[in-house]
């Protein structure tokens, strides 16, 4: 069935159709109306859960940590300075390869302060470990969340699930609510191999030395290094999982088959704009203006970000022509972080297209249409004459 | 700058309902066919009593587009005190139209070069046995008949489902007493 909600509501039933045990969050703008939502479901019985209220966002993730350890299917949500506030407890959560789910209404970080939209939380966090999941509307949050849970149990890594903040986060727009049953058949109840369990106590997370040791059953177990090292390659064959379980979604609900890039008009394209989440269905309509003015054109939005579908973009984006990367956030110092790892994607790549980056809509300013056609207009006629540094849109600089 | 879209911005006041009147007018287009459907509200800054706006696009096809409305084809105004305050026409398209909620007759609301189209909504909510001060749902009605873009029935059914336990059947009433009562300008 067809319902109108907002974003945030839209990945509360995500929530719910999972069947979340232990939900635990701390308010902030703009992702409170997903834990009142939560809340209230919890509340009203409509989903059994404890649902733990916390006086921090470093508490939220520790309660889920906790939670986990114990075999529970455990949910948080924050934005911007929330997430950031939760940093150290992210990287325990991953390093303790513990399935939690996160969302995050993405917002830009203070200072000086903001609470409208950017994606700087989230990308600053791409080197966590966290398997990052971008969306688009909110049907991608609705199914994604869904995937999500079911992903971070079969691979053991925890999973945030990024959605822009009031732009999706406080729009209302029509998705399909997916049947509990079904949902229940795709995701069933799940007990990991290893829990905290008084009937069979063990150490968790204990000390590590540099080098490899016994541990106290007498069987020679990783060091540090090696523990690290399968984190990393559990992460990249992550990659294949997730089209596993994308396909399997896409049998039972009928949506999915773009588990890393979506793409619009690209088969035919010398141009190609990627970015991140809402902003490339904004370019969708950029790039029709475009064809009907014969630019070869299409948009590309990256739905996976960690780990990075290197693979998928480089077959999308080898031999084009040129690559405009629109970014909402910046790696500074440097570039868009985005950019930069499409770049190393494409460097053994024969055919390289050049490629353009462009930063936008930071703090909320809004991305205007014209300002993407005159950005795109001059990146398609003038592909030779960019250099390696972002450009900046909509800027209104005092002089 | 997609011609298919129609682009409906609602001007009220922090608390009177405003996102909830574009809500069910989303909601029943949706039901009346319209596949795309988008509703925006003001971000970040919302205070009762201040001035607010909210976003509608509607649309056959699906909206990629989520930013403010700028140049909207209507508006609609639950507040004629608000035209003292906000410029509710900035951007408002050729021979575009006004729907105001306001006590006196259409002569009193120039607008030149648009259509306007005035119901005492307030009046009539009391009239349908709401408390003085309750316009979200009888607007609704007035932008039915004013605009015919979904079927009044249809709105209908969506006010009844958007007010459960909370005097639907009052709040219906509102409506089509407001759709019975709007005056429509050339």
């Amino acid at each position: 069935m067809h319902i109108i909600e907002a974003g945030n509501v839209a990945a509360a039933i995500g929530v719910k159709l999972s069947r979340a045990q232990v939900i635990a969050a701390y308010p902030i703008t703009p992702q409170t109306p997903l834990t009142e939502k939560l809340s209230e479901f919890v509340e009203s019985g409509e989903l059994e859960a404890q649902y733990i209220p916390v006086e921090s966002e470093h508490s939220a993730m520790a309660v889920c940590i906790a939670a986990s350890t114990a075999g529970a299917r455990a949910f948080t949500a924050t934005s911007a300075n929330g997430l950031l506030y939760m940093v150290e407890q992210l990287h325990w959560a991953v390093g303790a390869r513990l399935p939690v789910v996160m969302c995050v209404a993405n917002r830009g970080i203070g200072a000086p302060w903001t609470v409208w939209n950017d994606q700087q939380d989230t990308i600053s966090q791409r080197d966590v470990g966290w398997i990052q999941l971008y969306c688009n509307d909110h049907q991608q949050i609705i199914d994604s969340v869904i995937k999500a849970f079911k992903l971070a149990q079969t691979v053991s890594v925890p999973v945030m699930v990024c959605y822009d903040g009031y732009l999706l986060s406080h729009t209302y727009m029509p998705f399909e609510q997916p049947e509990q049953s079904k949902v229940d058949a795709f995701l069933p109840a799940f007990t990991p191999k290893h829990f905290l369990d008084p009937e069979n106590p063990g150490n968790f997370n204990t000390v590590t030395l540099p080098d490899i040791r016994l541990d106290v059953d007498g069987i020679m177990a990783p060091g540090y290094i090696e523990i690290r090292h399968n984190l990393q390659e559990d992460l990249r064959a992550a990659l294949d999982t997730y089209v596993t379980i994308d396909k399997e979604f896409e049998k039972e609900f009928g949506r999915g088959g773009n588990p890393f890039v979506e793409e619009y008009k690209c088969e035919d394209a010398e141009f190609v704009a990627v970015c991140i989440g809402s902003l490339s269905y904004q370019l969708r309509d950029v790039v029709d203006i475009m064809r009907d003015d014969q630019v070869k054109i299409g948009v590309m939005g990256v739905q996976m970000y960690r780990p990075f579908p290197d693979q998928a973009i480089t077959q999308a984006l080898a031999g084009k022509k040129c690559v405009i990367v629109f970014e909402k956030a910046l790696s500074y110092g440097n570039q868009g972080a985005l950019y930069a790892d499409i770049k190393s994607a494409l460097y053994s790549s024969e055919k390289k297209p050049r490629i353009h980056n462009y930063i936008l809509g930071l703090g909320g300013r809004e991305i205007k249409t014209q300002h993407l056609l005159d950005a795109l207009a001059e990146s398609c006629t003038t592909p030779d004459t960019f250099g390696d540094s972002p450009r900046w849109i909509g800027l209104k600089l005092q002089e | 700058m997609r011609k298919d879209i129609i682009e409906i911005r609602w001007h009220g006041r922090g608390g009177q309902g405003a996102i909830t009147a574009a809500k069910i007018v989303a909601n029943a287009a949706f039901v009346a066919g319209y596949k795309g459907v988008v509703m925006a509200p003001t971000f970040g800054t919302e205070r009762r009593g201040a001035p607010v706006f909210t976003s509608l696009k509607i649309s056959k096809a699906k909206i990629y587009d989520l930013s403010p409305i700028t140049t909207p084809d209507m508006v609609v105004v639950l507040d004629h005190t608000l035209l003292e305050e906000v410029n509710v026409v900035a951007g408002l398209k050729e021979n575009g139209l006004v729907v105001l909620n306001g006590p006196r007759p259409l002569a009193a609301y120039p607008f030149p070069g648009m259509r306007v189209a005035v119901s005492d909504v307030t009046k009539h909510a009391v009239e349908a046995g709401l408390p003085a001060g309750i316009v979200n749902s009888g607007i609704i009605g007035a932008f039915a008949k004013a605009t015919g873009l979904v079927d009044i029935d249809i709105l209908v059914q969506a006010i009844e489902k958007e007010f459960v336990g909370k005097k639907p059947e009052k709040n219906a009433k509102a409506a089509r007493i407001a759709f019975d009562n709007t005056d429509i300008g050339g």
